[in-house]
C-alpha cells in the first residue's frame, strides 16, 4: 500500500521527479565511470609492470633495495643454488644492476647500467635486439632515457662504470633500439645490456643483483635472496592508484552533493506543500511513523529510479567506453602511472554494486532527514496547513 | 446499544497559544453522545466547534478535562493508540474533501480498508458497495480532479463510511456544496445513521445541517449554550 502511495506521489509530482531521477542517474553513471577509470588504471599499470618488469614476482640480492640507489653498488652475487637452475631451465631471468656514467652529447647522465639475458623470455622485452655482435656494446634505451639523453636508434655513446675491484672503465656503447613501453621503472635512467657483457665488463661472472621468475613458477624458499611475490611489488602502484582516487573522490562527492541536494529539497517542499495531505492520513489512521517512512520511501524511489535510467542509458555507454578505452596525453605519464596511449576503464560488479548500495543509502538517508520533522507535527495542525 | 455512551466529556477544557496570549476554545464542556445519534455542534466561527471534534475524534488532546470515547481516555492515548483508534473505529469527513490526488475515487475509499489489513476481494466488495451507498459506482476509476465538489464530497462520505466505524466525525461538510448537492449529502448521511446505526457528529454553522440533525448542540465561546433534541429533524423527502 505504502510503495504504490508512494509511487504515485512520485508520478503525480510529474518534473520534479523526472529532474531528481535525471541528476542522481548521472551521479551514478559519473561515480561508476571514473571508479572503472581507476580500476583500468590499477589493472593497467600492475599487467604492465607484471609483464614488463615484475613477472612471477623477483628473488633479490640481499643487500639490493630499490628505493636506494647506494645499495646497487653492493647488491650483486652468486646465485644460490636453486634460484640458479631456474634460470638455467628458463623459469626465470638474472638481471645485473650496475652504477653508471653515460655522456650523450658532452652531458653527463648517471644510469643503472642493467644486464639481461637477450635469450630471456620471462620478460616482455625487446631484448633480442641485443644479440647483435658487435665491436661496440649494443644498448636498449626506452623512449623516455632516449629523449632525456636526445639520443636515437644507431648513436653511440660513452658508458663509464666501475669493476668490482673498483676500478673505473669506459666503452662506447650503441644504440640498436629505442623500445616503447608503459614501464618507467624500465625505462627512466635505464642502459639494458647484455648480461654476460655486463659480467665481464664489470668482472662479476655469473652474478646478479635480481632474478625474475617465470608467472607460471611457483617460488622455492632460498636462505639469502628473498622472495618478493607480486603483491608485494605492486603494493606501490596500488596505492599510487588509491592516492589518485581519493583526489578523484573530490569529483563524486561534488555530484552526490549536488544529487542529494535536490533530493533534500523536493523532500523539503513535498513536506510544506503536502501538510494536509499529511493531516489526512493520519485522520484515516496512519501513524506518524508510517507518514515518515511513506515520504522516506519516495525519497528513496528516487534513487532506485535514478539507478534503473542510468542503467538505461549507463550500461550502453560504460560498455562503449570500456570497449574503445580513452585516449591519453603525454602529460598523463608526468602522473606517475604509465598507462600507454589508451585508458581502458574496468567495471566489476562489486564496484558497481557498493556505488549502487552507496548512492541507495544516501538517498535514503537524506530523504528521511526531513522527513523527522512529520513525527513532530500535530494532525491537527497538518490538517490546518500550519508548519511543524 | 443506541443508548450506551458513545462519547463522554467532562470539563473539557482547551487552550491555545496565540503568540504571548492564551485563548480559551473549549470552556468546561461537559456532553454526552450517545451511540447512533444524528447529532450537530453548531455556533458561529470560533466557537470551538472543531476544537471539540478534533478532541473527540483524537486528533487533539485536551488541555485539561476528560473526553472519553469509546471507553478509551483521548489524554491518555499515545500518538500509535490514538491512530489506531481513529484507524478502527472513526471515520472523518472534512469541508475541503481532503481526497488523496494520486489516487482514483475507488483508491481513495479503498484506503481506509487498506491501513487495516483487508483483503482484497473483501476490500473490492466494501468499496464497491460503500460507493453504492453514495450513488458513486460509475467514477470509481475517475481522479478527484474529474470530480465536481459534490461529488468529491460523496466520495469523502464513503471513505468515512466504507469500513462501518462507530463513529463519524463531520467538520462543516457542506460548507464548500451549493444547496442542492448539502441537501443529497445529508439525505445520503442520514440514511446511512439509519442503515448502520453510525453515529454522526457535525460541527456546521449552515441551516441546512442544522435541518436535518436529531441533536443540536450549541457552542458560543467555547461554552455551551444550549443542547437540544429535536423532534421532526429535515428527511429524505
Amino acid at each position: 500500500m505504502m510503495l504504490k502511495l508512494a509511487l504515485r506521489n512520485l508520478w503525480g509530482a510529474g518534473l520534479r521527479t523526472v529532474l531528481n531521477v535525471a541528476v542522481l542517474s548521472f551521479a551514478f553513471v559519473a561515480i561508476i565511470w571514473l571508479q572503472g577509470l581507476y580500476e583500468g588504471m590499477n589493472q593497467q599499470a600492475s599487467q604492465a609492470l607484471l609483464r614488463e618488469a615484475y613477472g612471477g614476482g623477483q628473488y633479490w640480492h640481499p643487500l639490493y633495495d630499490p628505493y636506494d640507489p647506494l645499495s646497487i653498488i653492493d647488491s650483486q652475487g652468486l646465485l644460490p643454488v636453486k634460484i640458479d637452475s631456474f634460470v638455467h631451465r628458463k623459469q626465470a631471468t638474472a638481471i645485473l644492476l650496475i652504477q653508471g656514467t653515460l655522456y650523450p652529447q658532452g652531458r653527463v647522465q648517471t644510469v643503472v647500467i642493467s644486464g639481461i639475458d637477450p635469450d630471456q623470455r620471462v620478460l616482455d622485452m625487446p631484448v633480442d635486439v641485443l644479440k647483435i655482435d658487435d665491436s661496440d656494446i649494443p644498448a636498449l634505451l626506452g623512449t623516455r632515457m632516449a629523449k632525456t639523453c636526445g639520443l636515437s636508434t644507431g648513436d653511440a655513446v660513452i658508458l663509464r662504470w666501475r669493476d668490482r675491484n673498483g676500478t673505473f672503465d669506459a666503452r662506447q656503447i650503441r644504440i640498436v633500439e629505442i623500445m616503447h613501453t608503459n614501464v618507467q621503472m624500465i625505462d627512466n635512467g635505464r642502459v639494458w645490456i647484455p648480461l654476460h657483457k655486463l659480467q665481464e665488463m664489470t668482472l662479476r661472472p655469473n652474478e646478479a643483483t635480481l632474478v625474475v621468475l617465470d608467472r607460471s613458477t611457483t617460488r622455492t624458499a632460498s636462505a639469502d635472496w628473498t622472495f618478493h611475490n607480486t603483491d608485494e611489488l605492486l603494493q606501490d602502484i596500488h596505492e599510487l592508484v588509491k592516492v589518485k582516487q581519493i583526489g578523484g573522490m573530490v569529483l563524486y562527492v561534488i555530484l552526490l552533493f549536488l544529487a542529494m541536494l535536490a533530493i533534500f529539497d523536493t523532500q523539503v517542499l513535498s513536506i510544506f506543500r503536502r501538510r494536509k495531505e499529511i493531516g489526512t492520513l493520519m485522520a484515516l489512521g496512519m501513524t506518524r511513523w508510517q507518514v515518515v517512512r511513506l515520504f522516506t520511501l519516495e525519497g528513496a524511489l528516487h534513487g532506485i529510479f535514478a539507478a534503473l535510467l542510468a542503467a538505461i542509458y549507463g550500461i550502453p555507454l560504460l560498455v562503449i567506453y570500456a570497449r574503445h578505452g580513452m585516449q591519453l596525453t603525454d602529460a598523463v605519464d608526468s602522473m606517475g602511472i604509465s598507462l600507454g596511449t589508451q585508458l581502458y576503464p574496468v567495471y566489476s560488479t562489486g564496484m558497481i554494486l557498493a556505488t549502487v548500495v552507496i548512492v541507495l543509502t544516501t538517498v535514503t538517508v537524506v530523504s528521511y532527514l526531513p522527513s523527522r520533522r512529520i513525527a513532530k507535527l500535530k494532525p491537527t495542525d497538518a490538517l490546518r496547513g500550519k508548519r511543524a | 446499544m443506541a443508548d450506551d455512551n458513545c462519547i463522554q466529556t467532562r470539563d473539557l477544557v482547551k487552550d491555545y497559544s496565540l503568540g504571548q496570549q492564551r485563548v480559551r476554545a473549549l470552556n468546561h464542556v461537559t456532553l454526552n453522545f450517545v451511540c447512533g445519534e444524528f447529532c450537530g455542534v453548531v455556533g458561529p466561527s470560533g466557537s470551538g466547534k472543531t476544537t471539540l471534534l478534533n478532541i473527540m475524534g483524537s486528533l487533539d488532546s485536551p488541555t485539561s478535562g476528560r473526553a472519553i470515547v469509546l471507553d478509551r481516555d483521548i489524554a491518555s492515548l499515545t500518538h500509535k493508540e490514538a491512530a489506531q483508534l481513529r484507524n478502527h473505529h472513526f471515520g472523518f469527513i472534512f469541508q475541503t474533501f481532503n481526497l488523496l490526488p494520486v489516487y482514483s475515487v475507488f483508491e481513495n475509499v479503498e484506503f481506509p480498508l487498506l491501513l487495516l489489513g483487508y483483503p482484497a476481494s473483501e476490500r473490492k466488495k466494501m468499496v464497491l458497495e460503500a460507493l453504492e451507498w453514495v450513488k458513486l459506482t460509475d467514477k470509481e476509476k475517475a481522479r478527484p480532479n474529474q470530480l465536481s465538489g459534490g461529488e468529491s464530497q460523496r466520495v469523502a462520505v464513503a471513505r468515512a463510511i466504507v469500513k462501518k466505524p462507530k463513529i463519524v466525525f463531520a467538520d462543516e461538510p457542506t460548507a464548500n456544496l451549493d444547496a442542492q448537492n448539502s441537501r443529497h449529502i445529508l439525505n445520503i448521511m442520514q440514511s446511512l445513521n439509519r442503515q448502520l446505526q453510525t453515529t454522526f457528529i457535525f460541527s456546521t454553522h449552515d441551516e441546512k445541517v442544522i435541518q436535518f440533525l436529531r441533536r443540536v448542540v450549541t457552542l458560543e465561546d467555547g461554552r455551551v449554550t444550549d443542547d437540544r433534541v429535536i423532534e421532526n429533524s429535515g428527511s429524505e423527502s
